[in-house]
């Protein structure tokens, strides 16, 4: 007899109904994502981590943009946005301006925040706008099928760099850290347990928060340099990460053959945001 | 404890002021309490007077690093239950674009203040244009429908702004204030009515229970109530075509379906949402159609015509979009000739010969931009048309 001609008793499978369960989508489900990519084990952390923040649920905004990360809103049985290309950032701002109580948060990947959005991600840093930023970072754009983006390391192949990438790559948590961030954190997918509580520490944080998640994409990145499954990249996340908490984000640059630096970097509590100013303001506009 | 002064959102009385303001105070008297915006000339004025004033109001008013993102700051804003606006002239516009087409999607109510000034590209930043008539139409890819009104008063720039606003909400759309830098520069008097008296429109509220809220269910109307954020209705937002749930389907049959609807609450009601006003029609040969400054001309060019003894008249477009296809076929019935005055090298005057079902000559008033046209301009031209 096979799996599936064996008899399911339902009640059996209610009564396993996971703790998470009301925090995802489940008609929505399965979702887009390839096997061994790493947003659903980031997606996990997200929910747990929003779960165990203690902040009612309907008091959480989600704003994403587009790609293969922008598809994790989707996923999320909150208030949730899947906006344009490059957009989360401002619209987030939008969200968190017109209505304070709210915890806006923004879940996209590294191309949609970094490239067509990177003016955006360092303005909101800048202002420090209360919300939290979780950026995917596969090294690339997996959506549209492997294309160089600004956080591919130099020399790494990619369907548009297919002689090798002769660009620099950004250092996100040092850029968002120069910019104004109150908070920054990077881990890989492979850090469950410390990529869920920064998450709940950035959710909590007051002003601009951002996270760095590290995933595999053996799809479109992988394959092309060397790891051809997501089994292969975690090894190398294993093998090749090192913790340095309370680093400066400057040291911590990703480049091909290095070890890679992962840990909280930043914690600025109590810093005041651009809505505590804007509160200022309109109360002066008053006297 | 000092008290708290009452909010002023309103200043009823007599201004003698310019059309920006007047924009900025119309919106304010709307409920407008959220403007995101970059400063462009000859739009900034809006965007000066919104950040002194908003926050007396317990408003908000932010600069953005772009006009890209401004647009989206406000879309943002209107899900968190504000009134919101931005305010930029033609680059400015052409950036907002791609994110005037996720408000049509996602059926967001907001106003955008376009205040024209001559292009292409950078072209003439201070001086007047009316070029952007299509692109209000058409900028966005893909197929849908937007408002566009068209003041050409400073009173009008007060009074259309809250027509925008209580459009934007009715409709669940954006709408475009198609003004333009000699209507936005110029002073004139203003009288602002009493708070009473100003009716406004608020965009429909989900009724029955949380759960079972479609985010993009639409009631016979064609309309979706619209939930606010942060009350727990997990509403589903997405600019990929979607169904009742907001949930994305990417077949032809829901796109069909979603885009149908989209044009339809608009294009159907169509006579509902018209504005024009009309001077000497009834009996008149030759049509003269204009809108926003060049209408006054327009306006002089007819009582010029009139003193020649031409039976001229004047249809002025308040609103532009959707377009008065129906009005404009039935008035061509009536008269000899048309002639369209506009500040572009002919965008109205597409719609005017798409809808006038009847072999007579139209004729185009045309300036390029960086002066308004002058009464005897038009005027050569309704003489033209009377000898056709």
């Amino acid at each position: 007899m096979t799996v599936a001609e064996k008899k399911i008793d339902k009640s059996l499978l209610e009564a396993k109904k996971h703790p998470m369960d009301d925090l995802l989508r489940w008609d929505r489900l399965p979702h887009v994502w390839c096997s061994g990519c790493g947003l659903g084990s980031v997606l996990s952390c997200f929910i747990h981590a929003i779960a165990n923040s203690g902040i009612p649920k309907e008091k959480f905004a989600i704003v994403s943009g587009i790609g293969c990360t922008g598809r994790a809103s989707g996923y999320i049985n909150l208030d949730v946005f899947h906006t344009t290309h490059g957009r989360a950032i401002p619209f987030a701002i939008g969200l968190k301006l017109a209505n304070p109580k709210l915890n806006v948060i923004v879940f996209s990947g590294d191309g949609d925040l970094f490239a067509i959005g990177g003016n955006h991600i360092i303005h909101a840093a800048r202002r420090n706008a209360d919300i939290t930023v979780i950026c995917c970072n596969n090294f690339v754009y997996g959506m549209t099928g492997g294309q160089l983006a600004p956080t591919t390391p130099i020399d790494a192949w990619s369907s548009t760099s297919p002689y090798g990438n002769v660009e620099q790559s950004f250092n996100l948590c040092h850029l968002v850290y120069s910019a104004g961030a109150n908070f920054v954190a990077r881990w890989t997918s492979l850090d469950a347990r410390r990529l869920q509580e920064s998450m709940e520490q950035a959710i909590k944080n007051k002003g601009f928060s951002f996270i760095e998640a590290l995933i595999p994409c053996p799809t479109t990145f992988g394959r092309r340099n060397n790891y051809e499954n997501g089994l292969k990249m975690l090894e190398f996340f294993r093998d090749n990460t090192i913790i340095k908490n309370g680093i400066d984000p400057k040291d911590a640059e990703i480049r091909l053959g290095d070890k890679i630096v992962v840990g909280k970097f930043i914690d600025k509590p109590d810093q005041l945001t651009l809505d505590d100013r804007l509160a200022r303001i309109t109360k002066k506009s008053h006297e | 404890m000092s008290k708290k002064a009452p909010i002023n959102d309103v200043l009823t009385g007599e201004h003698y002021t310019s059309g920006n303001e007047a924009i900025a105070e119309g919106c304010l008297a709307a409920g407008c309490r959220f403007f995101g915006g970059y400063p462009i000339t000859p739009s900034s004025e809006i965007a000066e007077r919104m950040s002194q004033r908003l926050p007396q109001v317990d408003g908000v008013f932010i600069q953005m690093e772009d006009e890209i993102a401004s647009i989206a700051t406000v879309l943002g804003a209107s899900w968190a239950g504000k009134k919101s606006m931005t305010a930029t002239s033609g680059p400015g516009i052409s950036l907002m674009m791609e994110n005037i087409g996720l408000g049509a999607i996602t059926e967001t109510p907001c106003v955008i203040i376009n205040v024209q000034r001559g292009g292409p590209s950078t072209g003439l930043p201070t001086l007047v244009g009316q070029g952007d008539v299509m692109q209000a139409r058409w900028g966005s890819h893909g197929d849908y429908e937007i408002i566009a009104l068209a003041p050409n008063s400073v009173q009008e720039a007060f009074d259309l702004s809250i027509e925008a606003f209580n459009l934007a909400e009715e409709y669940r759309t954006p709408v475009i204030m198609l003004t333009d830098e000699s209507i936005c520069h110029m002073f004139e008097k203003l009288v602002i009515p009493p708070k009473s008296q100003i009716k406004l429109k608020d965009r429909k509220k989900p009724k029955g229970s949380k759960k079972n809220y479609l985010t993009f269910q639409p009631d016979a109307d064609m309309i979706p109530p619209m939930a606010v954020v942060g009350e727990g209705y997990n509403v589903f937002v997405t600019g990929l075509t979607h169904n009742e749930k907001g949930y994305p389907v990417i077949d032809a049959e829901t796109q069909e379906k979603l885009v149908k609807r989209l044009c339809d609450k608009i294009l159907l009601n169509e006579e509902k949402i018209r504005k024009t006003e009309s001077h000497k029609v009834n009996d008149a040969k030759i049509l003269v159609i204009s809108f926003g400054i060049t209408s006054r001309s327009a306006k002089g060019a007819v009582d010029l015509a009139r003193e020649k003894g031409i039976k001229a008249g004047l249809l002025r477009l308040i609103t532009i979009w959707p377009f008065p296809t129906k009005l404009i076929e039935s008035l061509a019935q009536k008269v000899d000739a048309i002639v369209v005055a506009e500040i572009n090298n002919g965008q109205i005057i597409k719609e005017v010969k798409e809808a006038v079902r009847k072999d007579i000559p139209i004729l185009l008033s045309s300036k390029l931009g960086g002066s308004v046209h002058t009464p005897k301009e038009i005027l050569s031209k309704i003489e033209e048309a009377s000898k056709k």
